[in-house]
Parts: structure tokens; sequence; C-alpha cells
């Protein structure tokens, strides 16, 4: 009963973990050759990587002025479209709650557009919008307004779907109408998962609109694609240290109000 | 029986639940103005489903239910919202928004009376405020105005539901099990704002209760439920000792409470 047993073959050789080390070998070496990836120009490209690098560890700080605007620009966008695009998310998240919409047709409908909207991939959109409403901010704000929509319409309808019904009762029974029953009774009960929502998708938006300025969505990431095409590196190391400073104060200062929150 | 003017009337009302579950078997009662009544039965006898049935809460399957002479069985939108308006309602767990002010929730009691957007912009007249913190004083919990619900006591928070229910200017109150969850102290307190919002005020009052002594206590008139049907009907005068044997299968009844 007690006594230690001996390790089996297999255990002893780690032959599992071997055989999943050969397998995920083969499929890196499969996977390479069938899509054309040829590991030795990566390799070769790693000198002219670093060539850039060492260009860029010598930043040209005359430049830190005329990134400020494009900063701002950059977190305005993020703004902006994340505000309107969660604004318009609250009717459809309501109209998606199983709890809320007992007709299948309608929450059907609605669930099928959701779902249809976050499988358009953001720089895609980002591509759209340039093409319709021209290179600058504004393709950025609907970019960033309609990633928004999808995102946090989903997470706020499964909030919304967890909320107690007592109050939706209550409202009822006292005459309210179906607006005023989720005006009063509903949206009250998941305000602070709308608030967090919206300061976790502002996050992810930030970080987004600064690459979708490299698509001519206006913002930071013109600057990137503007120093990058002049080999200016130098510049480079400046939107790229702007960026990064900014996408850390963002998440920062998001966090923390996030954990009040809770 | 002493006569009096039908509030509530109850006629040949069946509810089967969409599983199969009968919750009402054929229920004729009348309720009259200024009426205590007391509703008792075993858990599942179909006290909750009587009581959502008056203010369609939920739907029945057949027969007729009038409030002051009207239908609420047939009435729709803006006509239903009025019935409903005049007919408040508390339950066992209360029901409020517990992120909400306590003045909010007193407010959410007054939608009714106003058209969607005004409330939805916060309009609530001055008059409406004032008599919000003048109901919250009846209830003795005038303090607590702007206190969040989830800060209250169960008892406290079941008496800014009553508060709440007086804002509609009711004719009738129903209470489903409003001590359920309670200790014995604040369900005193509970059940003495019922008596005098219908001793003072003259609306009518249907509560359910699991207790009998406290249905003794408290009611004008006892109903008893059982299966879904209505077995017993009396008076409080004529109450006897012996009678809710019957309701309660022949079970002590007093062990049915704890
Ligand atoms: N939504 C529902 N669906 C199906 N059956 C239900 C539903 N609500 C209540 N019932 C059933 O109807 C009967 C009466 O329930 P209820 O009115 O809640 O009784 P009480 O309030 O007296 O405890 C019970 O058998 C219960 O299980
Ligand atoms: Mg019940």
């Amino acid at each position: 009963m007690n006594t230690i047993p001996k390790k089996s073959f297999a255990q002893k050789w780690h032959i599992k973990a071997l055989v999943w080390t050969a397998i995920v070998l083969a499929l890196f070496i499969a996977s390479c050759a069938m899509t054309g990836v040829d590991v030795g120009a990566f390799l070769t490209g790693f000198n002219q990587f670093m060539q850039i690098f060492y260009e860029m560890l010598k930043p040209d700080w005359s430049y830190v002025p005329f990134t400020i605007k494009p900063i701002i620009q950059t977190i305005q966008m993020a703004l902006i479209g994340t505000l309107v695009g969660s604004i318009i998310a609250v009717p459809f998240a309501v109209l998606a709650a199983r709890n809320i919409v007992t007709n299948t047709v309608i929450r059907g409908t609605i669930r099928f557009i959701l779902n249809l909207v976050r499988t358009l991939p953001d720089l895609m959109l980002a591509a759209v919008f340039v093409a319709v409403v021209g290179i600058g901010p504004m393709a950025g704000v609907l970019t960033l307004a309609i990633f928004s929509f999808g995102m946090i319409s989903k997470l706020f309808y499964e909030a919304i779907e967890t909320i107690d019904m007592g109050p939706i009762e209550a409202l009822t029974a006292a005459g309210a109408t179906k607006t005023q029953v989720v005006w009063f009774a509903v949206l009250p009960q998941v305000y602070n998962h709308f608030l967090s929502y919206f300061l976790y998708t502002f996050e992810i938006n930030v970080r987004a609109s600064t690459i979708l300025g490299y698509l001519g969505a206006g913002g930071i990431g013109e600057l990137l694609q503007r120093s990058l095409g002049q080999f200016r590196y130098d510049r480079t190391a400046i939107v790229v240290i702007g960026t990064f400073i900014v996408v850390v104060v963002v998440d920062t200062l998001s966090n923390q109000l996030r954990e009040r929150l809770q | 029986m002493q006569e009096g003017t039908p509030i509530i009337e109850f006629n040949d009302v069946n509810k089967v639940y969409p599983n199969g579950t009968v919750g009402l078997d054929n229920i004729n009662l009348t309720i009259n103005k200024g009426e205590f009544v007391v509703i008792v039965g075993l858990s599942g006898a179909g006290k909750s489903t009587l009581l959502r049935a008056a203010n369609r809460l939920h739907d029945v399957s057949s027969g007729e239910i009038l409030i002051d002479g009207q239908s609420i069985v047939t009435a729709k939108g803006k006509q239903l919202r009025e019935v409903r308006r005049n007919i408040a309602m508390i339950f066992q767990n209360f029901n409020l928004v517990k992120r909400s002010t306590v003045e909010k929730n007193i407010l959410n009691g007054r939608v009714g009376y106003y058209p969607t957007w005004k409330t939805i912009f916060g309009l609530f007249s001055a008059a409406d405020k004032q008599q919000a913190a003048a109901n919250l004083q009846r209830v003795n919990l005038g303090e607590k105005l702007y206190s969040r619900a989830d800060e209250l006591s169960g008892g406290q928070q079941q008496r800014v539901a009553i508060a709440r229910a007086l804002m509609q200017e009711p004719k009738i109150m129903l209470a489903d099990e409003p001590i359920a969850s309670l200790d014995p102290r604040t369900t005193v307190m509970v059940m003495d704002d019922l008596k005098k919002l219908n001793e003072e005020l003259g609306i009518t009052v249907v509560v359910n209760l699991h207790s009998v002594s406290l249905a003794k206590q408290y009611a004008s008139r006892v109903v008893g439920l059982r299966a879904g049907k209505l077995v017993y009907d009396k008076q409080i005068g004529d109450v006897q000792d012996g009678d809710f044997d019957e309701i309660y299968d022949g079970k002590n009844q007093e062990v049915k409470e704890a």
C-alpha cells in the first residue's frame, strides 16, 4: 500500500514531452515550408534591425514638440470613438439581453448584427473608412466607434443578463413603461459595469489608434509612418517613446479607476 | 358577511403554467374596499400566483379579474399601466434598486404618473419629492433619504418599499410574504405599517402570509388556498382555532411556520 512505485518506462524518459516537442517542431517546419517563410531572411534582416536600433538610440529630441499635437489627436480619436460606440451599444445590449427581451426574433436579429460587427477586423475598417471619408482622424474615429460598439455591446448584454430581476417586477407593478423599467430598474444595476467596460475599451483604442494612423487614419501613427518613410529613425525613436508613455499613462489611470469601480 | 363595495373580483379564474403546473384552480373571490385580507396556505398553494394575477405580472389562462370594476385581464398598454398604478405591491425580497439612493427608489413608485421622457430627465415635481420624504417619515426612516438602499437592513428596506408603494397613491396594496425574510421585531413594524395604511388611508390590503398567528392578529378576513383552490374564507370574527388544519393538510401549522 505505502511503497513508492517504480517509474514506468514512459515516465522515466519523459516520452510524452519528447513526442510533443517533436510534433511541434515538425509542424513549425512544415508551416514555414508551406507559407514560404524564409527563416534565413529573418536572420539577415536582423542585422538591418540592429542598424536601425543603433540609430534609434540617438533620438532627435528637437522633434518632441511636433509629436504633442498628434498624440493629443490620438487620445481624442480614441475618446470620441469609444464614447460614440459605447453609447450606441446601450440600446442594442438591452435588446440583446435574454431577461429583458423575450421575443426571440427581435433578440436573435440584434445578436446576429452584433456578431457580424464583431467579426470585422479594425484594420480593414480603417482601410475602408480612409477610402470613404478620406485620410484623417474622421476615419480613425469611425473605425474605433464601430470596434467599441461591437465589443461593449456584448460585454454589456452579458452583464445585463446577470442583474436582479426584482426591481423590474417592482417597476412594472407600479405602472412603468418598458423604457422606464429599463431606465430605472436595469441601467442603475449595470452602471458600474458600463463605466468599467468603457475604460477598458478606451485603453485598447488608445493602443489601436496609434496603429490606425499608419493607415492614414490620423494621430501619432502618421508620424510613425512619415519618419520611417524618410529613414529618420532618430525621429521614429521619439514617436515610439511618446506612444509608449501615452499607453502606459492611460492604462495605469484606467486600471486604477476600474479597480475603484469594483 | 358585511356588505361592501367590491374592489378586486376574481371570477372563475384558472392559471396553468406553461409546464402544466396548476397555479390557480377555478378561483372565485371578491375583496371589498377597506378590507385587510390575509391569504394563508402551504408553500406552493398558489398565493403568489393569485397576487400576481391581480396586477397582471402573470397572465391567467381563463376567467376574469376586475379591479374597481375594470378588467385587468384584457387591459392593454396605457390602460393597463393606469390600472397598475392604483395597485401597489411589496415583495418578500423588497425589490429595491440596491445601488440607487432611498429617495430614487421611492420616486420609482411615481413614474407611472409621468410621461416617459420627463422621468428620464429626472423631472419629478417638487411636490412629489416632498411627498417621497413624507412617505419615508411615515415609516419612521426620514434620516435615510439620501442613503444607498443597500446600506439599510432588511426591515428598513422593506419599509422603504412601503414608502415607494405609497407614492403610487394606491387604492390597493398587495404584499407577497412581506415579512418572510425579516426578524420578529421588524416583522411587527412592517405589519403595523400595513395596518396603519389600511386604517388611516383606507387602502385595501391583501397580504400573503405563512404564519397563521400573524393572520389572526392583523386580518379582517382570512382566505385559505390549497393546491390552487380556494378552500377557506372567513371574517376574522368567525375564525375558529381548529380551522386551519384543513388548509395545512391536517399538519400542525405552527411547525409549518418554522
Ligand atoms: N413560473 C412558474 N412556472 C411553473 N410553475 C410555477 C411557476 N411559478 C409558480 N409555479 C408553481 O405554481 C404553484 C403555485 O406557486 P406559488 O403561487 O408561488 O405558491 P405560493 O406562493 O403559495 O408558495 C407551485 O406548484 C409552483 O411550483
Ligand atoms: Mg409565494
